[in-house]
């Protein structure tokens, strides 16, 4: 395992380097595909600059990040490449970790016999970590994103350590850094679902109202979890001494005042309304990111690993400035759900949709912005057919999942009553 | 549950008729655009510059042809651009002057226009906008070119210079622009004004500037007397001016009572006889092949990047009746300045992307797409049966256990590597095809008895043909024999990235995309490596993107009624391929960086399958 690890991170960062002294370090940060008003670099070096000046960073209406980024860049700002390189690798090496110590319990005797053919082999399960490293880290997305020094490379490695924690067991490390990726964009909160019910399945804690074991655990990682957070707030507080970074941050996350176009369908949408369904609109959106938690939550309980997967992907389609950093993480985790791969009936659909799509941004973009030709219906066409496409990916992996479970229980075969050979129709 | 798949004989046949079919329809389709009863009637669709009514009064043409003949004069005494005189005459028509020098060398020497290092003036001078506050311009520009050509534009610019100055309707500044070596000379200007540098040329930035361009027209005059105005519209990377720019030229022209040609063809109206079609035909292709050529037809093709709308009208003296007098075109110009100079807000209303079979009909977008369409529907079917061969379930059905088809890891298990040598050769093949020529030519002149345009361009061709030998067949070095699963996969991979390739191509420029779709969908659609080897391959040859640019020259000769010999149209198609990479490092044009990073490799992915052992 480690040959071809080191020979994939010599290849990741070789693509990477050869990259950043290309002429192309100059036009991929400017993409907005790649990224946006939140992480962009230019923006980053904008705050830096203010707060050597000594005036907030968040004076003008330039730098959206929070405040432990820019001290943390403030004293990193002449390796700047180098630790976007190192906590791209880190990603990498985490979901190595993590899905290491993934075990799928080979409980065959549990299932009928013809479902064996569905539980992966040991050595189907042994090359998943490396696929899933090579599939982020040759992600041609999360190089773009890499290049373009885009800090949404930080949020994914902050995401990425906490389901390593996660999986590992450790709720104190667990809950800091889920505070901490909630710190950095909010969105993450979703994930604290999940998370608990891991934990409590990791600790034989049935999830029951009555019991007294599930009230404690739960109220202990909340308590750790609002309580690093309450830190992290407090700590950005004084290192700048105001409040400024709240309506910076959060409120520039949540209220979507930046209409430039980017992959995600809120520019669209709130650029063509009229200003007075404007509130309400906002609310639709945002509420829409957080509530699938509750169905998704209810519906896998059993499986929280793969509610994180669904949790990550719900999020970067829906949030307010995605860019296809946030893509490369949850298609991280498509290595992870090979064995669903039988199940899933629209994958060349949608990977053809996806790819097509992917080449179409920059194309459509030139001709409404530079040729003048075309004009912003055509490149938001585009990016509601990607997001479509990866609705279609996501909830064929869901259908796939359950359809998995519902065979291992119920054989792979089915017959109807009458000896007929059945089908599933899901409702 | 899905029925059992066909018998894989009569699957193919189906599949093979479909695929005939809808090339057929393609192309049918696309021919059937030049039909006029399928196109529309050109209409001007912006208001400002559609009910207003204009007065031409211009008299001064004698005068004009009285100044040409002086430039003319003081062009051959200097031997070139004669700056100072033209400072002086022009600021004695009340503009303000100014000039620009640039130097430019260029990778190679250029043959045609017997140019290497070259070293000009633009000389421009601004007219004010004596009623609105000067935020907005209209370029005239007319090129100083070499011998006797163009010295009438020169006149009549600073003719309708001298007349424009006396009018007070102007509200947008007004430049009047004589460009030095042609495109290079414009380039220089146009960055200058905009302050960029894509190209990295040299030149002294502008000393004055008016307001944000909003339209420009080129003039070339090259006699006295003209019988029709052509319109040039094709600019770079094939980008066309908004229509209504066509429409007022075309209704100045009517107005006026001016022939007015396009593509140098007169518009006929018995479009229901064969002759009539044929013409509008020939038009129509001869519009498709300039814009697939990707390079400036004329100087306006540089404005377009900016998002100025520009064209070009060339005077023709041909042995016609019909006799037309400078005073005339200095009234029809007039009177589209006037228009052009009621915009109030940029051309946008009538469209962009359009095909001409003539001056007064137009075929849209959502009309040519379709053939297009259909040819790009092709690589989708061969490609959904490529993934069912492969053993995975269709799209679209229920059931995906229902099958039985066994899955062994879906289309990663011929082993990636397989796969990704022959992409990564292919690719490693264009980029040299990209680079190689220009970077090696001195070495090529040292050592073979050519000039150096040639040796670019025989290099270029050397390493063209290099690849038909180097790349197929190297995944047997990694793994043995190549499998049958190998080649769908990598014919799967290929005829994606062809899809997407030719899609991104026509959107920006239709007609490369579909000349290129023509030559490469049936290739693409039927190698596989049990095809007979040594017609596949011919065929292949036949079809491949440099024969494609051979034809092509061959038409386009045809179509303008030039035709060639076989030698001449051979020297030829090589002073177009050095004509492109020159394009490609002067201007920025695409065609070149397209054809030889994207679709020459994935032209080679097809030649690897044809080759699979």
């Amino acid at each position: 395992m480690a040959a071809p690890l080191t020979l994939l991170l010599i290849v990741a960062v070789t693509i990477r380097a050869v990259l950043f002294r290309s002429s192309l370090a100059e036009l991929i940060p400017e993409r907005v595909e790649v990224v946006s008003p939140l992480n962009a670099w230019k923006r980053v070096v904008e705050g830096l600059a203010l707060l050597d000046l000594g005036v907030s960073p968040y004076a003008g209406d330039v730098f959206h990040e929070t405040p432990l980024i820019i001290y943390f860049f403030h004293f990193v700002i002449d390796y700047a490449e180098i630790v976007f390189m190192v906590m791209t690798r880190l990603v990498g090496c985490v979901f190595l970790l993590q899905f290491r110590k993934q075990k799928y319990a080979l409980e065959a005797e549990r299932y009928p016999l013809d479902c064996l053919e569905l539980i992966r082999t040991p050595k189907e399960m042994y090359y998943i970590p490396l696929k899933v490293a090579m599939f982020y880290l040759l992600n041609p997305f999360t190089i773009l994103s890499c290049v373009a020094k885009s800090t949404c490379g930080l949020n994914n490695a902050v995401i990425a350590l906490f389901i390593l924690c996660t999986v590992k067991g450790s709720s104190l490390m667990s809950a800091i850094f889920l505070a901490l990726a909630t710190y950095q964009s909010i969105y993450p909160l979703t994930l604290f679902a999940p998370a608990l019910l891991y934990l409590l399945q990791r600790l034989y804690i049935p999830v029951n109202w009555q019991r007294s074991s599930f009230w404690l655990f739960t109220t202990q990682y909340t308590f750790m979890y609002l309580g690093s957070l309450c830190v992290m707030v407090c700590l950005s507080f004084f290192l700048l001494s105001s409040w400024d970074f709240l309506s910076s941050v959060y409120g520039f996350i949540l209220s979507v005042p930046d209409l430039t176009p980017n992959i995600g369908l809120f520019w669209y949408f709130f650029a063509e309304m009229f200003e007075h369904f404007r509130l309400f609109f906002i609310c639709v959106f945002q509420i829409n990111v957080f509530f699938y938690t509750i169905p998704l939550s209810i519906k896998l309980k059993e499986h929280p690993i793969f509610l994180i997967f669904m949790q990550i992907a719900i999020i970067s389609i829906f949030k307010s400035y995605p860019t296809v950093g946030d893509i490369a993480l949850y298609m991280a985790f498509l290595p992870a759900w090979n064995h669903l791969y039988r199940f899933l009936r629209n994958i060349f659909l949608v990977s053809v949709v996806l790819l097509a799509c992917s080449a179409l941004f920059p194309v459509l973009w030139h001709l409404w912005i530079y040729a003048g030709s075309a004009n912003s219906n055509f490149y938001y066409a585009i990016t509601l057919l990607f997001n479509v496409a990866q609705i279609l990916l996501v909830s064929d992996y869901f259908y796939a999942y359950l359809r998995r479970e519902h065979h291992l229980t119920h054989g792979l075969y089915l017959k109807r009553k009458d000896g007929s050979e059945a089908t599933l129709v899901l409702k | 549950y899905y029925p059992p798949l066909r018998p894989v004989r009569s699957r193919w046949l189906a599949l093979a008729s479909y695929s005939v079919m809808c090339y057929l329809a393609g192309v049918a389709w696309f021919m059937g655009l030049a039909f006029e009863p399928f196109t529309l009637r050109t209409y001007m669709s912006e208001n400002a510059m559609g009910s207003t009514m204009v007065e031409e009064r211009f008299p001064a043409g004698e005068r004009a042809l009285a100044t040409g003949r002086e430039f003319a004069a003081h062009k051959k005494k200097v031997g070139g651009m004669p700056v100072d005189w033209l400072v002086k005459t022009m600021q004695s028509r009340g503009l303000e002057v100014f000039t620009q020098s640039f130097t430019r060398k260029l990778p190679f020497p250029d043959e045609n226009k017997e140019r290497y290092m070259v070293r000009g003036t633009n000389v421009y001078g601004i007219l004010r906008a004596p009623r609105a506050p000067r935020t907005e311009a209209l370029v005239l520009s007319a090129p100083c070119s070499e011998g006797n050509n163009n010295n009438q534009a020169v006149g009549l610019l600073l003719g309708l210079a001298q007349y424009f100055r006396s009018q007070i309707h102007w509200a947008k500044d007004i430049i009047f622009l004589v460009n030095e070596h042609d495109l290079i000379g414009m380039q220089a200007w146009l960055e200058g004004y905009h302050h960029t540098n894509t190209t990295g040329g040299d030149w002294s930035p502008l000393q004055g500037r008016g307001g944000s361009i909003q339209a420009a027209l080129s003039l070339e005059l090259s006699s006295d007397v003209i019988t029709s105005l052509d319109l040039v519209l094709e600019g770079l990377n094939g980008q066309l001016p908004n229509l209504d720019l066509a429409n007022l030229f075309y209704a100045f022209c009517q107005k006026i009572g001016v022939l007015c040609t396009i593509q140098g063809k007169l518009q006929r109206n018995d479009w229901d006889t064969t002759s009539g079609y044929s013409h509008a035909a020939q038009t129509m292709m001869l519009m498709v092949l300039k814009q697939a050529s990707g390079r400036p037809w004329g100087d306006h093709g540089l404005f377009l990047r900016y998002h100025i709308e520009a064209a070009s009208i060339r005077g023709i003296n041909s042995f016609r009746q019909y006799k037309t007098d400078t005073t005339t075109i200095g009234r029809l110009l007039e009177g589209m300045y006037r228009k052009l100079n009621n915009l109030l807000e940029r051309l946008h209303q009538s469209y962009f992307f359009y095909l001409m079979p003539s001056l007064s009909r137009f075929v849209s977008i959502g009309y040519y797409m379709p053939a297009f369409g259909l040819l790009a529907v092709i690589l989708l079917l061969r490609a959904l049966d490529l993934w069912v061969q492969l053993g995975a379930s269709p799209p679209g059905t229920e059931d995906g256990v229902a099958g039985g088809v066994q899955v062994s890891y879906g289309p990663s298990s011929p082993g990636v590597l397989s796969i990704l040598t022959p992409v990564v050769i292919s690719h490693m093949t264009g980029v040299a095809l990209y680079t190689l020529p220009i970077l090696s030519q001195e070495m090529a002149v040292q050592h073979f008895p050519v000039s150096e345009t040639e040796a670019v361009v025989l290099t270029a061709i050397a390493i063209y043909t290099a690849g038909l030998a180097l790349p197929h067949n190297t995944h047997r070095l990694l793994q043995g024999e190549g499998t049958e699963e190998g080649w769908r996969v990598l014919k799967l991979v290929a005829l994606l990235y062809l899809a997407v390739l030719l899609g991104c191509t026509a959107l920006i420029n239709f007609s490369l995309g579909f000349i290129l779709a023509l030559s490469l969908v049936p290739i693409a659609a039927f190698i596989t490596p049990h095809t007979p080897k040594a017609l596949s391959a011919a065929i292949m040859v036949l079809l491949s993107p440099g024969c494609t640019l051979l034809y092509c020259v061959f038409v386009f000769q045809e179509l303008q009624e030039t035709p060639v010999s076989l030698q001449d149209g051979w020297m030829l198609f090589l002073s177009v391929i050095s004509q492109g990479i020159l394009d490609h490092a002067l201007y920025g044009s695409l065609v070149y960086p397209l054809l030889a990073l994207l679709i020459y490799p994935c032209w080679l992915l097809l030649w690897n399958i044809l080759f699979w052992k």
